[in-house]
């Protein structure tokens, strides 16, 4: 299972980067391989204002759906509408041509959330194996 | 029981590898309290023999020698002997849904066969493997619609939709938050698009019409279209006599979101209204938000041509409580037999039962228009069907032509107890001219 | 050009691949009135470009089919051993009954006194339901069971609304249901509430005590359940979930287990579908149609759908006035040449039949069990299970699907896989009654083959199938759904 140093971690076995105010966000290569070959990626419209938790996207794999959630209350600021047409990049590269959506949010917000950094999530995800 | 092979031998020798002394031992699970201590009040075990002669008197009261004018959302047709054998071949008849792709080819194909022909048929992107019959695929249209454009709160529906179909929508939106708003018809027999006009607004969810309508009128559909496209309006089709097709510009050409059907027109028997055939078809834009089971065309590991149920995620087995629909078994059998109907039928075929239809249509209604008293409501033009007016009450006629061997149409008062002088006459390819001269005669005589 | 695939096996391209310019294969009626033009039509609503339909004679066409139905495997062919589908034997008398032509040719809209032999007909399958699940009234109008399910949800919402009860909003649905039942109450806009199953893969009662709230309009529960588990607490489950107020949804797409043994309506069930295309033999045909008739008690009655079969006198009519029906749920009164089938299965096994058919299905899945037990992984540990038997790949050498497709290369059609989703690995196997003990013997040495051979064996079958393994993962990110010309 690779995970990066760099990135923060949530229980739906998501990852961010945190850049200032914004942050990009995918799955982690735990998730693609327990989803298996995804076929589609449903991307919210950049613009979305939505929740903290909130469920914005849909993977989806031949037998099984996973919803993407934002964990942190923004606005979707780009979506990577490269996976309209290559969706198994979220299997090959969930890192980096695999990111999903980038939105914005308030830096208090990120500060105050509820992330793992990559020590504490590779126990998580060990533990869920 | 000629039904289970094991004999008594093999019931204790299997009994003896379960480890217990007999059957019900096995059910020890079910708490005593609540097994069936007499046993069921049902009829004693019939041999074939006398059950054939029970249904055989069973079903002879029905009249098949009777001229019948009947439709109103189920039509009489000339079903070529070729189908039926083929179609209830066991490897169609006796086999599962396909999730086994492997060993499914031949219903996976058959499937992706009858997609393509129900697509060129109606002139949609896509259509599915089938649904339930006509007026559930309606509901369902409207269900898939509210995903399209989930903020949008109202129904509009021509009154020219089959009342079954509107009473059958009615039951399924009743727990969603939409309202219906019924648009009425002209004095010629069409939706009124002044008043549909008059309607129409950012709360529009969608907007359906039935192309040839419950009255036999062809609806404009171009009218429907720009109005509703206007509107931000999703706009969906219905047809229940699919043979208009063959002379009616398709749905699809109009531009329509979502396209419903009973394919029993294409066909199949009767059969007291059921199994029937729903047809779904819609915008490829729109098709992960579809219900039903779709078959796709992909490869098999050596790189042969294959097909498979796709796009799966939609449905209840993956989805659950999210899925498109609850549907699972469907009406593939039913979906089979149009296929081959259709085959048979050619290109050439649709287009001269089409003209068939309506000429004969045609003749009817200056036949019957003939017999004094008796109008054609609607003067807009209609296709195989039409509603006469009688100088006195329609059931009593009804009722009298039936005892003279004639099925004469459908009382409307039924749907609408003040229109209680009427009745929906259908004509198809079936009925030869005699027969509809006959009904003529027969009128004249009963008024 | 030699038209084999595989000798006698036939390739046989698309229907619109064979299709030659100008062929029919159909004769129409003839033409005895002259031809109207269409001036009545306005132009633009008159079709300008012809459907693309096949042009094929008759014979082409037959062979078209008929080689397209080779390549399916059939429950006459051959054992069919899905777990939760029953595929027992479809007797051909039903099939015969079904295609009569005063029953194939009978339209709905005709007057009743027409219709007297059907409609007695099926007021006698109505009657036969309601004493097989003890039942108070049945309704024969749904297409499958998952409309069944539907209007049984609709019935339930009615009967708390009119009972000014609004704030149920929720359903209780078990962990190892079928699909069906979290989307079907979906679509009555109530949230389906996942229970838990215990340890014993049976309803967890502490578990159920605590969702069991004022919220909750009603309890869905399969039994037996789909792991092939006769709920054994059911009568404390349903007691519990009456006496807070909600009503019990009975799934009885397993009720091959309990015919002639045990009643729904007696454990205190509410309402409950039927499958007839499980339990009374009819046809799947590919994937339908079937039937889903729902029983119910009298608490519901008032709200089933328009029409409702009735007696006037001595006649029997559609009753039109209900006023407190939910509506219709479709259009004219259900799949007729289904329930046809169901009565004519019904009448051939009486009484006596139908309990056999119930102990030879339970004694047949725990033959199974008990052949196969020792080299598979049987989750929850009960010592007999009901009409199916649940196994895993857990400790396989292969996966689950790798036994699945190594089945076909010995001749039979796999159980159900991955499902149900409470269990990893799942293969639920349900042989029915009409199975010999040969073929079940047939069936586990064929598993137990299966296990020994080598995962990469295993992983490469099928073999002899029509085709080798499906890339579903194509069809799905590039969605091919109709056939088209190539430009």
């Amino acid at each position: 299972m690779e995970t990066r140093h760099e990135l923060k971690y949530t229980k739906e076995h998501e990852w961010v980067l945190i850049e200032g105010n914004q942050l990009t966000l995918g799955i982690t290569d735990f998730a693609q391989s327990q989803l298996g070959d995804i076929v589609f990626v449903e991307l919210p419209e950049v613009g979305t204002l939505v929740d903290a938790h909130e469920a914005v996207g849909n993977i989806e794999s031949v037998k099984a759906v996973s919803e993407v959630f934002c964990p942190l209350a923004g606005e979707i600021l780009a979506i990577n509408k490269e996976l309209e047409d290559a969706p198994e990049r979220v299997n090959t590269a969930c890192y980096d041509e695999g990111w999903i959506i980038r939105f914005k949010a308030e830096e208090s917000d990120i500060t105050e959330a509820d992330l793992m950094d990559e020590e504490e999530y590779l126990a998580y995800a060990k533990a869920q194996e | 029981m000629r039904y289970i092979p094991s004999g008594s031998r093999a019931v204790r020798e299997m009994l003896q590898r379960v480890g217990v002394a007999e059957i019900d031992d096995l059910f020890v699970t079910i708490p005593e309290p609540l097994k069936i201590k007499a046993p069921l009040q049902i009829r004693p075990a019939q041999s074939e023999f006398s059950l054939r002669r029970e249904l055989k008197a069973k079903a002879a009261t029905y009249p098949t020698e009777a001229f019948s004018f009947l439709g109103g959302g189920v039509y009489r047709r000339f079903i070529p002997s070729a189908i039926s054998p083929v179609v209830t071949r066991a490897e169609f008849l006796t086999s599962y849904t396909p999730y086994q792709p492997e060993i499914s080819q031949g219903t996976l194909q058959a499937m992706f066969e009858f997609q393509t022909l129900l697509a060129e048929l109606t002139g949609m992107d896509v259509a599915n493997g089938s649904m339930y019959e006509g007026a559930t695929a309606l509901a369902e249209a409207v269900l898939m619609a509210k995903r399209i454009k989930p903020k949008r709160n109202r129904v509009l529906v021509s009154q020219g939709v089959h009342p079954e179909y509107l009473e059958t929508l009615r039951t399924y939106l009743h727990h969603q938050n939409l309202e219906i708003a019924v648009i009425p018809l002209n004095s010629a027999g069409q939706t009124d698009f002044h008043a549909l006009r008059q309607v129409l607004d950012e709360n529009s969810l969608c907007s359906l019409l039935q192309v040839v309508n419950f009255f036999g009128v062809i609806e404009d559909q171009a009218a429907h279209a720009e109005l509703t496209q206007a509107a931000g309006c999703l706009n969906i089709a219905s047809v229940l006599e699919m043979t208009s097709l063959g002379m009616l510009e398709p749905p699809g050409s109009f531009g329509v979101d979502i396209f419903v059907g009973e394919g029993q027109s294409l066909g199949l028997p009767l059969s007291f209204g059921g199994p029937n055939l729903g047809v779904f078809a819609c915008k490829k834009a729109y098709v992960r938000k579809m219900p039903g089971r779709l078959s796709g065309q992909t490869v098999d590991q050596e790189g042969r041509r294959a097909f498979c149920l796709t796009l799966s995620t939609r449905e209840q087995h993956i989805r659950r409580e999210k899925a498109t629909s609850n549907i699972c078994s469907n009406q593939q059998l039913c979906a089979l037999w149009v296929s081959m109907y259709l085959s048979l039928l050619g290109r050439k075929g649709l287009k001269e039962l089409a003209e068939m239809n309506y000429s004969k249509g045609r003749e009817a209604k200056k036949l019957l228009a003939a017999v004094p008293g008796v109008k054609i409501r609607h003067s807009a033009a209609h296709y195989n069907e039409f509603v006469i007016e009688l100088p006195q009450k329609a059931l009593r006629v009804w009722e009298e032509l039936d005892r003279r061997g004639y099925l004469a149409g459908i009382p409307l008062v039924w749907f609408d107890p003040a229109d209680d002088q009427a009745l929906l006459v259908n004509v198809t390819e079936v009925n030869p001219k005699e027969e509809i001269e006959a009904l003529a005669l027969a009128l004249k005589e009963v008024l | 050009m030699n038209p084999g695939r595989k000798g006698l096996v036939l390739a046989e391209p698309l229907l619109f691949e064979r299709s030659k310019s100008g062929k029919g294969g159909m004769e129409l009626p003839e033409w005895d009135v002259e031809t109207y033009p269409t001036e009545e039509i306005p132009p633009h609503l008159l079709r300008k470009e012809e459907a693309k339909l096949p042009e094929l004679s008759e014979p082409e066409v037959v062979r078209h089919f008929t080689r397209l139905s080779t390549y399916n495997y059939s429950l006459d062919a051959g054992f069919y051993p899905l777990g939760s589908c029953t595929m027992k034997y479809n007797p051909k008398l039903n099939d015969w009954a079904a295609n009569l032509e005063d029953f194939t040719e009978a339209h709905p809209y005709a007057p009743y006194r027409h219709q007297q032999g059907l409609l007695e007909l099926l007021w006698e399958l109505k009657e036969d339901l309601k004493e097989i699940a003890g039942m108070d009234e049945v309704c024969l109008h749904p297409a499958a069971g998952s409309h069944g399910e539907l209007l049984g949800i609709l019935l339930i919402r009615a009967y708390h609304q009119e009972r000014g009860d609004t704030k149920r909003t929720q359903v209780l649905i078990p962990d190892s249901a079928h699909g069906t039942n979290p989307s079907s109450a979906a679509i009555c806009d109530l949230t389906a509430v996942t229970l838990p199953s215990g340890p014993d893969g049976l309803i967890d009662m502490a578990a159920l005590d605590q969702l069991m709230t004022e919220k909750v309009a009603a309890i869905m529960l399969t039994n037996p359940n789909t792991c092939g588990l006769f709920e054994t607490r059911i009568q404390e489950v349903i007691d519990l979930v009456h006496q807070r107020g909600g009503l019990v949804y009975f799934d009885g797409a397993n009720m091959n287990a309990l015919v002639g043994m045990a009643r729904p309506g007696d454990m205190g069930a509410d309402v409950l579908h039927f499958n007839v295309h499980k339990t009374f033999s009819t046809p799947h045909g590919g994937g339908g149609p079937g039937a889903g008739p729902i029983g119910l008690k009298s608490l519901l009655a008032d709200y089933l759908p328009r029409p409702l079969l009735a007696k006037r006198g001595e006649e029997l009519i559609l009753d039109y006035n209900r006023p407190k029906s939910i509506g219709r749920v479709r259009s004219f009164y259900g799949n007729i040449g289904v329930l046809i089938r169901a009565w004519t299965y019904i009448r051939s096994m009486g009484p006596d039949g139908l309990v056999q058919m119930t102990g030879q299905a339970v004694l047949n899945a725990n033959y199974i069990k008990a052949r196969l037990e020792q080299d598979f992984h049987a989750p929850f540990g009960q010592a007999h299970c009901m009409h199916e038997v649940l196994l895993t790949d857990r400790g396989q050498k292969a996966s689950t699907m790798d036994f699945a497709k190594g089945l076909i290369d010995r001749g039979f059609h796999p159980p159900t896989v991955y499902f149900p989703l409470v269990v990893s690995g799942a293969l639920l196997i349900e042989p029915t009654e009409t199975e010999s003990k040969l073929a079940l013997d047939a069936f586990c040495d064929a598993m137990l083959e299966l296990k020994a051979m080598d995962a990469e064996t295993l992983q490469a079958s099928p073999t002899g199938a029509f085709v080798r393994r499906v890339d579903e993962t194509l069809a799905a990110r590039k969605p091919i759904l109709r056939w088209k010309e190539e430009s």
